[in-house]
């Protein structure tokens, strides 16, 4: 009697020492499986919590307020910098001005690249030399550019108004004219841009197989044809890629223009981001810095997104 | 449209010894002509060179009795299908057959009933809205065969195309190629380095090596009269025995227990090779110590494969039919062949042809 009572006493101990052994088990294994997701993702979600969403948020936040010269908030005063931000002539100036820029620098980024890399593609005596040269870019920095670009395009001392002089054609005022102004950071963020694009274009080119070719002059395609029906369908993904990183980058441009024109002549070249800097940290308008902020990052959203609609349909992969 | 090839070469810059030296031959209209030969003798150099996607050192190329030179790959009015059938991954079945046709600006009914018909005859027309890539190699290869067809040119031009298949889909489509061909009464150069391939379907068979034309012939003349050794080597599986001999006192002693009368007059004391076909050779294997050893057996059901060694070490391969029984490690006789090559040692030509019984001395 006694023996059976303790045998099942102790099957009953045994059985809820099981239990809790098992629970315990669970228990630690769910706490260790969010243990390890938590070791793993932490680095990186504190420094995006830091550096990206924390900035993100408070911009949005300091976008509905108005804000003191030390940018802390004061009032909340909900869309208003939004509706008078967007009603305001130098604002629209200033976006016109933007997609000009952005138009003009990838297309002739694109253009001019795909034109270096088809080059570079050909089998040519020295074309090493030259596929070489045209990724170059990539290693100068945006103030190196910058300067080197003062001095090409220096109305009086600049190496392209002394050599109009001496073949005697029009001098322009290449850094003082509105229009012109425009111009030279277009050509010389395009320049910047190259030694990536090419790159790019050009190791794309590389994969497309050479008998794709061969098969088109057997079957009468010409040069042109063949660029057009089997050279741009075949790189189209790597197309898409640039043209999509180059529309965010010249959205993004800042140096070349601080640098060239610091938004000058006549707010000619004063583009979104450079308005933004103006704003926050020359003129101490924290609010309406942080309202055009969040308006650019819309934009870039939706410009995004519709390159992807568009353009995603007739990309090959 | 026959095709005229005198004396050929391909020279890259820069490097002394050609790609190619001295190709000749007459492909006449409507025939099947087989480039074969080891990889880098030269045989796809030979057959971009006819295409005209790479240029001629020396030599002509007449097409159609002109010469075609200098002529773009384009106004040769050729068809060309790829090893890696070179298809537009991006565009489906039917447009990467319409292609060429849209290229030449070709009016859209005339596009479509080409394509159509050439869809038709390699049996894809429930495919043409498919892409490459959700076809299988097999239906690859057939789209680049359709491709070529409708371009209605008379020449078409292959590089090894069935070397990307299985061995059975390669065998079925052997047949296909051949009907295909003779249906259309197209005339084909074919590039392989498959002698199974080239002995099925050509009509003549060009035997590159080393750069150099070996032998053309037809496939048989190859097999009975191969013009050297490599030749001799290259056609029939398992491949030819070539056993090192001696000629003297008008036999050719192989081994010291391996000796067979000739009646050629062969150089006394000269180094000769005995070329014999493995199932050309006679054995008895009923012997208790004969003049070779068995390494090897392998049993392949309609065949009995049998590898020995004579006493000097000289490998020789045996094919006997049927299932014979024959172990490794026991003796066997060698007694004779039906047939046999002699090729001289030092320029490995041939030298003579023997079609009659040769017997152990």
């Amino acid at each position: 009697m006694l023996k059976s009572f303790d045998n099942k006493a102790l099957e009953e101990l045994n059985d809820s020492n099981a239990s809790e052994n098992e629970r315990a088990k669970k228990g630690l294994k769910k706490r260790s499986d969010f243990g390890y997701a938590v070791l793993f993702l932490g680095p990186s979600l504190l420094l995006l919590g830091v550096f990206v969403f924390y900035p993100m948020i408070k911009t949005l936040y300091m976008s509905l307020f108005l804000t003191n010269n030390f940018g802390q908030t004061t009032i909340f005063v909900g869309l208003k910098n939004y509706t008078s931000l967007l009603t305001s002539a130098s604002f629209l100036a200033s976006l016109s001005s933007t997609f000009i820029y952005v138009i003009g620098v990838m297309v002739l980024t694109i253009v001019l690249g795909l034109a270096l890399a088809v080059f570079a593609n050909q089998k040519l005596k020295g074309i090493q030399f030259f596929r070489t040269i045209f990724s170059s870019t990539m290693g100068v920095s945006v103030s190196v550019a910058a300067i080197f670009f003062l001095f090409v395009f220096n109305p009086t001392t600049g190496l392209l108004n002394q050599m109009a002089g001496l073949l005697h054609l029009p001098q322009l005022n290449w850094m003082t004219d509105p229009n012109l102004a425009m111009i030279t950071v277009i050509v010389s963020t395009v320049w910047m841009n190259l030694g990536f694009t090419f790159l790019v274009l050009f190791g794309a080119l590389q994969a497309v197989p050479r008998s794709l070719y061969d098969a088109a002059d057997i079957e009468g395609a010409s040069k042109s044809y063949q660029l057009f029906k089997i050279t741009i369908p075949m790189i189209s993904p790597s197309l898409f890629f640039v043209g999509i990183v180059t529309l965010i980058g010249a959205f993004k441009s800042f140096g070349l223009i601080d640098l060239m024109t610091a938004g000058g002549p006549n707010n000619a070249t004063n583009l979104l981001v450079y308005r933004i800097y103006q704003d926050a940290f020359l003129n101490g308008n924290y609010s309406q810095a942080s309202t055009e902020s969040i308006v650019l990052t819309i934009i870039i959203a939706v410009m995004t997104i519709i390159q992807f609609k568009v353009l995603e349909k007739r990309v090959n992969y | 449209m026959s095709i005229q090839l005198k004396h050929l070469t391909k020279k890259y810059e820069g490097s002394d010894t050609p790609v190619l030296e001295n190709v000749s031959a007459h492909i006449e209209d409507n025939e099947f002509f087989a480039i074969v030969g080891p990889s880098g003798c030269g045989k796809s150099t030979l057959l971009r060179m006819i295409a005209g996607i790479i240029p001629i050192s020396s030599g002509s190329l007449y097409l159609n009795g002109e010469v075609a030179n200098d002529l773009a790959p384009k106004d040769r009015k050729l068809s060309m299908v790829f090893q890696s059938y070179a298809l537009y991954p991006f565009l489906s079945v039917f447009d990467n057959i319409a292609f060429g046709l849209k290229a030449r600006k070709q009016p859209k009914d005339l596009i479509k009933q080409r394509v159509d018909k050439a869809l038709a005859l390699v049996n894809l027309t429930d495919h043409r809205d498919r892409k490459p890539k959700d076809l299988s190699g097999g239906q690859r290869q057939r789209v680049a065969l359709a491709r070529a067809i409708a371009n209605e040119s008379k020449i078409c031009l292959m590089d090894e195309p069935l070397s990307n298949l299985d061995a059975q889909l390669r065998a079925k489509m052997r047949i296909e190629l051949k009907e295909l061909q003779q249906k259309l009464g197209l005339t084909v150069i074919y590039v392989t380095h498959d002698q199974v391939e080239a002995m099925t379907m050509a009509d003549h068979v060009m035997v590159l090596n080393h750069h150099h034309v070996q032998q053309i012939d037809t496939p048989l003349g190859v097999y009975q009269h191969p013009s050297n050794e490599f030749v001799a080597s290259f056609f029939g599986t398992p491949q030819i025995n070539l056993i090192n001999a001696q000629y003297q006192n008008g036999s050719l002693k192989m081994d010291e227990d391996f000796i067979m009368d000739t009646d050629d007059a062969l150089i006394e004391g000269h180094q000769y090779k005995v070329g014999i076909r493995p199932n050309q050779l006679q054995i008895n294997s009923d012997v208790n110590n004969g003049n070779a050893q068995v390494v090897n057996v392998s049993q392949l059901g309609d065949r009995t494969m049998v590898e020995a060694r004579l006493k000097n070490e000289q490998e020789v391969r045996i094919v006997l039919d049927g299932q014979v029984d024959i172990r490794p490690q026991q003796f066997i006789q060698i007694e004779g062949a039906n047939g046999y090559f002699i090729f001289d040692a030092d320029d490995r030509s041939l030298v003579s042809v023997k079609k009659g019984a040769l017997t152990n001395a």
